[in-house]
């Protein structure tokens, strides 16, 4: 008797995981049969807003990465990542052009890359020289540096008492608003831009048309996705990050140097969010108001591809940006797709405006939390 | 000597003090200019407490991670406007409702005070509402994904308003909301009846988040802050009681919305950006002491005062580079003094009490001499 009603409790246990595995695949698959129908339409439909949709997901791509870096080994989500993108996007303006804000206009601290010999001229197609990719490394040492020391004065104590991680999300929009301010101090509110002038196109196959720094950036954030992953999965280092990422307590009795792994997820994540920040200026004119903006579609796409999983932050970045660009060409989409549900009884004009970008991350997101909140590469939650 | 004793009543003092001797100072010695600063200052202060008194509930004592206050504040001011505004009478202002004729009919005194009942309390309501939709996917989650929604909802709504133009007429927003009781009093004295109002507003909140808190039900929201495992242990629906406080913080953030469209008598999309709208009560909260609804009330008077202050500053020569700067220097302080109370006094300038029982209050009165409260009868009490 007593044997049969445990093995019945052993069974009713087996079926129960098997029901939750297959739960959890039933959504990672519906997940990317979404993704895929997305990206297969816009490609087929709308190719010029779907190219426009990756180049945007690139730089997404860049700051997702340092964001999910960050959340998945130090377990806080970063609010003031976006601020410090623009940290670093700013920095690199500054070394390149050495102008700051006076009281109305702006002065010229008269030190700056571009007075190296050479400095401007441009590298084959794309619209800077050296002097720029020199100034982005600058920009990313020194934002590396900030993080190292934001780390050590703020996020160091926090965790020595045990913060609970709302704590740390405070501290960091707290950082977020002080980091925006001093932008405003020093480079004031206009809108700055690294190159002036009009950059051409280039033709490529099927009807797409590409600056070449576009492509750039994409290769950019592809190698640089490659980069990280193969930092946290092939390298000692990024073991030891792994294990912090799984138990500090436990890593720290292993012997290994804690410390020196916040430091590294420091100055990696950093150095990321420098390069994120500069290639996003290389697209768009540079506002100190931006990086709050770009908080949510980070978040939105380190959430979706897991927390912690470079090549998921890449893929949720590539889908964000997708369909934050083909958003604009969804209102007809919208309007058949209710027109076959309703059997042709109810046909609106579904007009989607572009200033409804932001919403498309917060959908994302919504959906996301609801149906996997791993992510499609099953993060920390 | 404990640093609650000397340091906060000397912080409060001195923000009191500045602010009531700049703008004495400025306007050359004059007692009523500087009293009707004073009654202005206050007045904010009573409505900013509100939103301050409602993030205490969702986050002092239920821990919810709201980071989106602004966007029910901003369901708030807009639903009493559209409760409280006659219908649009130009095409070029364009809006929903405008139900004020409605609830002012001739025998209730004119519509002087039922469409303002009306729409404090489906700004209440509505702002409410929107807090149930949010918590079904998010509450379930770690924290921090709440504080990621809610600030995406704040972006959303207000792009939201400023796209669809009829809802509640694009950028240029709502103007012209009625004053509550305006028609009663003299416009130049409508400001101290509006403090008035406000004051009352507060304190009414104030008292009822007070006996919520101390109550069982209280308790298992204070619980759930604490340790979340262990109320689920004890039998509580954590999800249940979570969502119940975070459905009552913004109710009260609505009812705080509709006072402060009242007051500045127009809202626009502008208005509720993530600094101001959220940030700043963040700041109040967490420098007040979160846990603690007399914290709540400190940190506003001390954060706002500061504001105020910096404001007040500028009107004395300074030099241009900084005058020119004046705004983001004291965004930079706001910031810079919230980063600072969480790594200096996390507790903030009033700490959070350890016992929140009326029960125990009162029987502790009655018994003499109090017998000492061993921690593990404060425990069994609280999680009864």
């Amino acid at each position: 008797m007593a044997t049969q009603a445990a093995t019945q409790a052993t069974l009713r246990d087996r079926w129960r995981d098997y029901e939750r595995a297959a739960r959890g695949f039933a959504g990672t698959t519906a997940l990317w049969v979404l993704i895929g129908g997305l990206f297969l339409w816009a490609a087929v439909d709308e190719r010029q807003l779907f190219v426009i949709g990756i180049i945007v997901g690139s730089i997404l791509a860049l700051g997702a990465l340092g964001l999910t870096l960050i959340y998945g080994v130090l377990k806080f989500g970063n609010f003031a990542h976006g601020d410090t993108m623009m940290l670093g996007a700013y920095l690199a303006f500054f070394f390149l052009t050495g102008l700051v804000k006076e009281t109305r206009r702006d002065t010229n601290i008269g030190i700056n890359v571009s007075d190296l010999p050479g400095a401007g001229d441009r590298i084959g197609d794309l619209s800077f020289g050296y002097g720029f990719l020199l100034a982005l490394v600058l920009a990313a040492v020194v934002v590396a540096a900030f993080s190292v020391a934001l780390d050590r004065l703020v996020y160091r104590p926090l965790r020595r008492r045990k913060s609970g991680i709302v704590i740390f999300a405070a501290a960091s929009i707290g950082i977020a608003f002080c980091i925006r301010s001093v932008l405003l101090m020093i480079w004031g509110p206009e809108p700055r831009t690294y190159v002036s002038g009009i950059v051409p196109k280039n033709d490529y196959p099927l009807d797409i048309s590409l600056k070449t720094n576009e492509v750039f950036t994409f290769l950019v954030a592809l190698g640089l996705t490659a980069l990280v992953y193969f930092l946290l999965f092939r390298t000692k280092l990024g073991k030891a990050m792994r294990a912090y990422a799984d138990n500090p307590d436990l890593s720290l009795v292993s012997g290994i140097n804690t410390d020196r792994i916040v430091t590294w997820t420091w100055v990696i994540g950093g150095a990321l969010m420098a390069i994120a920040g500069v290639l996003l200026g290389l697209q768009a004119n540079l506002k100190p108001e931006l990086g709050f903006q770009l908080l949510l579609p980070l978040f939105a796409a380190a959430i979706l591809g897991g927390l912690g999983k470079p090549q998921g932050a890449f893929i949720g970045a590539l889908v964000v940006g997708v369909s934050q660009e083909t958003a604009v060409a969804f209102g007809p989409v919208l309007s058949d797709i209710l027109e076959v549900l309703t059997l042709g009884l109810w046909s609106p004009d579904v007009h989607i405006s572009a200033g409804y970008k932001p919403g498309v991350a917060f959908i994302i997101l919504i959906l996301i939390l609801l149906v996997r909140p791993r992510g499609l590469f099953g993060g920390i939650t | 000597m404990r640093f609650e004793r000397v340091a906060t009543p000397a912080a409060l003092f001195l923000v009191a003090f500045f602010v009531t001797l700049l703008p004495f100072e400025r306007s050359g010695g004059d007692v009523g200019a500087t009293i009707s600063f004073l009654t202005v200052f206050l007045t904010t202060v009573a409505i900013y407490a509100v939103f301050v008194l409602a993030l205490n509930v969702q986050w002092g004592y239920t821990g919810v991670f709201n980071f989106g206050v602004a966007a029910f504040f901003m369901v708030g001011a807009y639903t009493a406007a559209i409760f409280t505004k006659p219908p649009s009478d130009t095409e070029f202002v364009q809006y929903v409702g405008g139900f004020g004729n409605f609830f002012s009919p001739e025998f209730l005194d004119g519509g002087e005070w039922l469409r303002f009942l009306v729409g404090t309390t489906a700004a209440g309501l509505a702002s409410g509402f929107l807090a149930f939709l949010l918590s079904i996917p998010t509450l379930r989650l770690r924290e921090d994904y709440l504080a990621i929604a809610t600030i995406g909802i704040a972006e959303v709504l207000r792009r939201v308003a400023i796209e669809e133009r009829g809802l509640v007429n694009g950028t240029n927003g709502l103007v012209g909301i009625p004053r509550p009781l305006g028609g009663w009093f003299d416009p130049g004295d409508y400001k101290y009846v509006l403090l008035g109002i406000a004051v009352a507003v507060m304190v009414l909140v104030f008292v009822a988040v007070e006996r919520g808190i101390r109550s069982p039900w209280g308790r298992v929201l204070r619980g759930l802050k604490e340790d979340e495992v262990l109320v689920a242990a004890s039998g509580k629906n954590v999800f249940a009681f979570k969502m119940q406080g975070f459905v009552l913080g913004a109710f009260i953030m609505g009812i705080g919305g509709a006072i402060f469209g009242y007051q500045l008598g127009s809202v626009a999309p502008d208005v509720f950006d993530h600094f101001f709208g959220t940030f700043l009560f963040w700041a109040m909260l967490i420098i007040g002491g979160s846990g603690n609804n007399w914290g709540a009330l400190a940190g506003t008077f001390f954060v706002w005062g500061i504001w105020t202050i910096s404001l007040q500053l500028n009107g004395y020569d300074m030099p241009g580079a900084i005058q020119s700067r004046i705004f983001f220097i004291r965004d930079f302080l706001s910031g810079a003094m919230l980063v600072l109370a969480l790594l200096l006094r996390p507790q903030g300038l009033i700490p959070e009490e350890r016992r929140v029982s009326l029960w125990l209050d009162r029987r502790m009165r009655r018994e003499k001499p109090p017998p000492p409260p061993s921690p593990a009868a404060v425990e069994a009490e609280a999680g009864n």
